[in-house]
């Protein structure tokens, strides 16, 4: 007592690359908007705050930009040599950035003149950071020290002089006010706490580091380095969990995705790559021009930001959900109407009944069903599924084939119906994956049709179509009969090193095959 | 050694059950149906079978219910008695022997004390009907010799018999005609087609009969499906017939409800026509039930109806026909390709069933467990139809995956082969998809088996091909982050000098494959998929492979088409030992060192089975046990 089996629709694999949830994620933005800086880009920061603007350091400048401006909307210049590091403060109204001349500047984003400096490290400051109270400021130098600065009385508070090379990255815990990390040219990343003027967690990444990350829980620490990505367990007091060797030169840049599932990391290979937060697998990877230095997502996504060796600002934006069409909808049942019924309360005496739930079926599978195969056969010559899902048609006169009625379906049709098979067979033949099922169609329409032949000259164009493309699927088939013949030739020239007759095929052939039903 | 009496041989099920109609018990809570020598009582409710009623020595032919006590029940058999049952209990109260082959059975309430059957006694074709005076006596075995006779020149099968109007007359069809037995007049009328007569190829065919309970009007079901209503019978001259018609094919039985009101019919089609007061306009229809209709009863107390179908199951329908129960015998398709296995996990034997589908059988229980659907396609029953057919299936890795082909083959150069590897899945107890393989050859599959062995973590599966081909088959990791999962690739390609490949077989450990090219036996290093040696003896092509188990795992043994049994020694790589047996069946035994070996003996024309039973070891010395089965 089974019900109608749907046609099983023969499906074939798609070539190329796997298309999964990522892929369709990181491949929903528009084409980049290109902008010019004056010298390589980098950092780039978004403020946290909306309307989201982003600070991109350049040469001796920050831009501010608006996110959609292609124009800078504010610039800070008052730097004699070259910024760096520009970053917003939690609340997106303050702005510190280093400069090559050993200067840490505050700016507030509305004004132009810088409201503190902080003066006090001989080197270039390559790193800057608000920690998490908003009152303090991190700077890490090249004269290898990391000093705690604050704010209201632009004072010095501590300076670690633990690292042995130039301190070049750095990230303030956003949870604990005195935490943060900062990694530095000696290879090694260290965590500072305020309270203890001393560092409390120091590991060793291999490589001088170029960029450090906290995850949001503080718990990880990423850190990135020559061409490795490493993840640390900070809980665990700084064991290594995972070490990421995707890109094959130096990592400079890490970010997060909003989510928090996604870690981004950008390389002077030109390469982003997107990894898994919980697999760390490369779900997904975005080419760029040139070697890239910086790389920062908005606010839930919704921009890409990288900047390069170049100059070059590559600004992706996510493209806007499709809007629904604005054509009036058609009025629906009112609320009631769905419900009626529904809401009745079991009485004790109540035997409930339920309604056999009714199974979709397609509307060839429903003429299938119903014995109709003319009209079956017509829904899948539709143009909007021969161009679309041909396997569809494929498999309907394939299961015709197998009840025994193909001739019947194909039967009685007149000029326009007839051409539209052949259309559909011309366009479909020389496939080899269709081939054997429609050659067979294609014998049982010449036989039917055959006697008919020359009161139309539409289908008898189509005829001597199908006719040469037939001959040129011959000549072709014998070309590579001829080439397999050479070659065995060539190869039977060369000698075999077994004496047995083994062969291992490349199983690639065998792949195709192959389906797996999830 | 083999001793002789360790073989014996128990029946255990998997007998016919719709090889008569089914009878209902007068409460409708039980339903009677004839197994082989058996009576089965189910439950209507449960469907579980709650009695099996023992003691005929021979087919059961006819079940009906006593109409003097309705907790009793007569039967019928080829043995020659009938036999009065309590089925509640489940015992046997009374033998009657009346000493003939009884093909049918029928009761009839104001024939108190006897019983109509149907014998034949001269030619094998011609069949009477007479009814047998049953004597009271407090014995448990009467003999019942008084038999008067009724009807002669009758079909019979028992659809072709009804008995009408209280039992005022019968009716009996056969050919073309119906004949009709007035019990008080003692006269019997017959009917015939007119259009029947001089056309050669007319395929009105009476098929089947039945009468209505109240009134005097026989319904005839037909060859070309038509269904006629006979009225005004008792009158040579003035008798009517009205013509109901739906179905295309035979109309394989009729039965009328207990009231009367409305005419049950099936046929090929799988559809239980309902007709309501016996007009065309007027019906239902219950469609997709399956398979063709042999046979529908209806029960005494009017709310229940029974089909029997061809593939060996009863379904119990309710009164506004909704299907309320199926009982599934053992369904016997007409090519098992499969051929016999037992699943590992269940024990349950596993054979091809419905079209399409594997069947589960539970040996123990004598039901089936489940079916699977392997082809997963409408079936449409239609004659001429090339189906596709499953050919091969097998269980590997303790039941966790089953392999199974499937092909269809219009014309010579047009094969369509797909192979199929199901997952076993513990949360849903059952079989899933995992892997469809289209064309895993270029020519038909031959053989395919499993790699059994403890040590091999990585399932593996070998197929062999008329194309010359076998390939090695494993299972790959195709999961990514977004999810786990499984499926098979084809690891290696292997071939020797263009033969066909005809056998393939792993040995016990799994270290050594054996393919066997036509006359030649190639052994194959499954690490490495290196040829290790070859056999040939010339002596045919190889039919079975079969590697030796525990002590004897150095032996390889091949049975040849031409009649040679050959063992050798994997150690030396020399024929150990020949021997003319003509080998149809060998199937080592999974406990022991045994094979069985199960040929064709050549003495004689009839086609006995004789099981050999070979312990490698042993049979150095060439000996042979030999125990007859059948």
């Amino acid at each position: 007592m089974a019900g109608y089996k749907p046609v099983a629709i023969q499906t074939y694999p798609v070539l190329g690359e796997k298309i999964t949830q990522d892929t369709l994620y990181w491949n929903n933005y528009k084409t980049p908007v290109q902008i010019k800086e004056f010298g390589a880009v980098s950092k780039v920061d978004f403020s946290p705050q909306p309307p989201y603007n982003y600070a991109v350091t350049a040469s001796s400048r920050i831009h501010i930009y608006g996110r959609y401006s292609q124009e800078p909307i504010k610039t800070f210049s008052r730097f004699k040599d070259t910024a760096y590091c520009a970053t917003f403060r939690q609340d997106g109204r303050l702005l510190v950035a280093g400069s090559e001349d050993g200067g840490v500047q505050l700016f507030d984003i509305t004004g132009r003149a810088p409201l503190r400096h902080f003066e006090g490290h001989t080197k270039a400051v390559h790193t800057v950071d608000f920690t998490a109270d908003k009152y303090h400021v991190v700077s890490g130098a090249d004269d290898y020290t990391v000093k705690l600065w604050d704010i209201p009385n632009s004072k010095e508070i501590l300076t670690f002089k633990e690292h042995s090379d130039y301190v070049r990255c750095g990230c303030a815990s956003k949870l604990n006010p005195d935490l943060f990390v900062t990694g530095s040219y000696d290879h090694t990343l260290k965590m500072f706490d305020a309270r203890t003027n001393k560092s409390v967690i120091s590991v060793e990444h291999g490589q001088p580091v170029e960029s450090v990350l906290l995850f949001p829980s503080g718990g990880l620490l990423v850190s990135a380095g020559g061409r490795y990505v490493k993840i640390w367990d900070v809980l665990k007091g700084g064991q290594l969990l995972v070490s990421l060797k995707n890109h094959h030169k130096t990592v400079t840049c890490l970010y997060l995705s909003s989510s928090g599932q996604r870690l981004l990391s950008g390389s002077l290979d030109r390469k982003v790559k997107i990894y898994s937060t919980t697999s760390y697998k490369v779900v997904h990877s975005f080419d760029y021009a040139a070697s890239i230095l910086s790389l920062a997502l908005a606010h839930e996504d919704e921009t890409i930001v990288v900047g390069m060796t170049n100059g070059i600002l590559s600004v992706k934006h996510r493209k806007s959900e499709a809007k629904k069409d604005s054509l009036p909808r058609r009025r629906r049942p009112a609320y009631r109407t769905f419900i009626k019924g529904k809401n009745y309360m079991r009485q004790r005496d109540d035997i409930l009944i339920n309604r056999p739930s009714k199974k979709h079926l397609e509307l060839y599978d429903r003429d299938l069903k119903n014995f109709r195969v003319s009209k079956a056969l017509d829904r899948v010559l539709e143009p909007s599924c021969t161009i679309k899902t041909p396997e569809i048609t494929v498999s309907i006169i394939k299961e015709l084939n197998r009840r025994g009625v193909l001739a019947n379906a194909l039967a009685g049709r007149d000029e326009k119906e007839i051409s539209r098979v052949l259309n559909f067979l011309i366009r479909n033949l020389s496939q080899p994956r269709f081939a054997p099922v429609l050659i067979n169609a294609a014998e049982i329409i010449i036989d039917i049709y055959l006697p008919v032949i020359g009161q139309s000259p539409v289908v008898d164009k189509k005829f001597l179509l199908l006719q040469g493309l037939v001959e040129k699927e011959i000549d072709y088939q014998r070309e590579l009969l001829e080439t397999l013949g050479m070659m065995d030739m060539l190869f039977a020239t060369m000698t075999r090193k077994e004496s047995t007759s083994v062969w291992q095929h490349a199983s690639d052939g065998f792949l195709e095959n192959k389906k797996v039903e999830s | 050694m083999v001793e002789e009496e360790s073989v014996r041989v128990v029946r255990c099920g998997g007998s016919e059950l719709n090889f008569r109609r089914a009878v209902f018990s007068a409460d409708s809570k039980y339903i009677f149906c004839v197994s082989g020598d058996f009576v089965k009582v189910h439950s209507t409710a449960t469907e579980e079978c709650v009695h099996i009623l023992q003691g005929h020595r021979n087919l059961v032919t006819g079940i009906q219910l006593n109409p003097n006590n309705h907790l009793q029940l007569y039967s019928c058999s080829f043995d020659g008695t009938v036999k009065l049952w309590d089925y509640v209990d489940g015992i046997l109260i009374k033998t009657f022997v009346v000493g003939l082959k009884l093909h049918a059975l029928f009761t009839l309430p104001s024939a108190e004390d006897s019983v109509f059957v149907i014998i034949n006694k001269e030619k094998p074709d011609v069949f009477q009907l007479v009814s047998v005076k049953l004597p009271k006596s407090s014995s448990q075995e009467i003999e019942a010799k008084e038999l008067s006779f009724v009807l002669d020149y009758i079909n019979q099968s028992p659809k072709c018999i009804a008995f009408g109007n209280e039992g005022e007359y019968v009716a009996a069809v056969r050919d073309f005609y119906l004949s009709v037995y007035f019990f008080k007049k003692k006269t019997t009328s017959r009917f015939t087609l007119s259009s029947s007569r001089n056309k050669k190829h007319a395929k009105n065919n009476f098929t089947c009969v039945a009468c209505h309970p109240k009134e005097d009007c026989i319904a005839t079901g037909h060859k070309d499906g038509k269904i006629r209503l006979w009225r005004n019978f008792d009158d040579d001259k003035k008798y009517t017939y009205t013509c109901l018609h739906w179905h295309h094919d035979m109309v394989m039985d009729l039965a009328f409800s207990v009231t009367g009101t409305s005419l049950l019919s099936g046929g090929r089609e799988s559809v239980l026509v309902e007709w309501r007061d016996a007009t065309e306009k007027n019906k239902e229809f219950l469609p997709r039930l399956g398979a063709t209709i042999e046979h529908i009863s209806v029960s005494p107390a009017g709310d229940l109806f029974c089909t029997s179908h061809s593939d060996n199951k009863i379904i119990v329908i309710h009164r506004n026909l909704e299907a309320s129960a199926v009982i599934q015998g053992l369904v016997k398709d007409s090519n098992i390709f499969t051929g016999l296995m037992v699943d590992p996990r269940t024990k349950a034997l596993v054979l091809n069933g419905k079209p399409g589908h594997l069947q589960f059988y539970s040996l123990q229980h004598d039901k089936q467990l489940y079916n699977l659907d392997i082809i997963q396609q409408e079936y449409i029953n239609d004659y001429g139809l090339i189906q596709i057919e499953l050919t091969k299936a097998a269980f590997g890795c303790y039941g966790n995956w089953l392999a199974t082909v499937e092909q269809r083959q219009e014309k010579e150069t047009e094969l369509e082969l797909q192979m199929k590897l199901w997952m076993y899945n513990k949360k849903t107890q059952g079989f899933v998809l995992n892997t469809k393989v289209n064309m895993p050859h270029e020519d038909h599959i031959t053989a395919l088996c499993f790699c059994n062995a403890e040590k091999f973590e990585n399932p593996t599966l070998v197929t062999s091909s008329k194309d010359g081909h076998f390939k090695v088959w494993i299972l790959t990791d195709d999961s990514d982050i977004y999810k786990k999962a499984v499926g098979w690739t084809c690891d290696f390609v292997g071939s020797y000098h263009k033969y066909q490949a005809t056998n393939c077989c792993f040995s016990e450990d799994g270290s050594l494959l054996a393919v066997s090219f036509e006359e030649i036996v190639t052994i194959w290093d499954s690490e490495t998929w290196e040829l290790k040696c070859t056999f040939c003896q010339r002596a045919g092509k190889i039919r079975h492979l079969c590697f030796g188990r525990l002590t004897c795992s150095k032996y390889l043994l091949g049975a040849t088409e031409n009649g040679i049994l050959c063992c050798w020694n994997l150690l030396s790589c020399a024929l150990e030992w020949s021997a003319k047996l003509n080998v149809r069946v060998m199937e080592p035994d999974p406990n022991s060192e045994n094979i069985a070996a199960i040929s064709r003996s050549s003495v004689g024309s009839d086609c006995k089975y004789t099981p050999y039973f070979d312990n490698t070891s042993k049979s150095l010395t060439k000996i042979f046990f030999l125990t007859s089965l059948i």
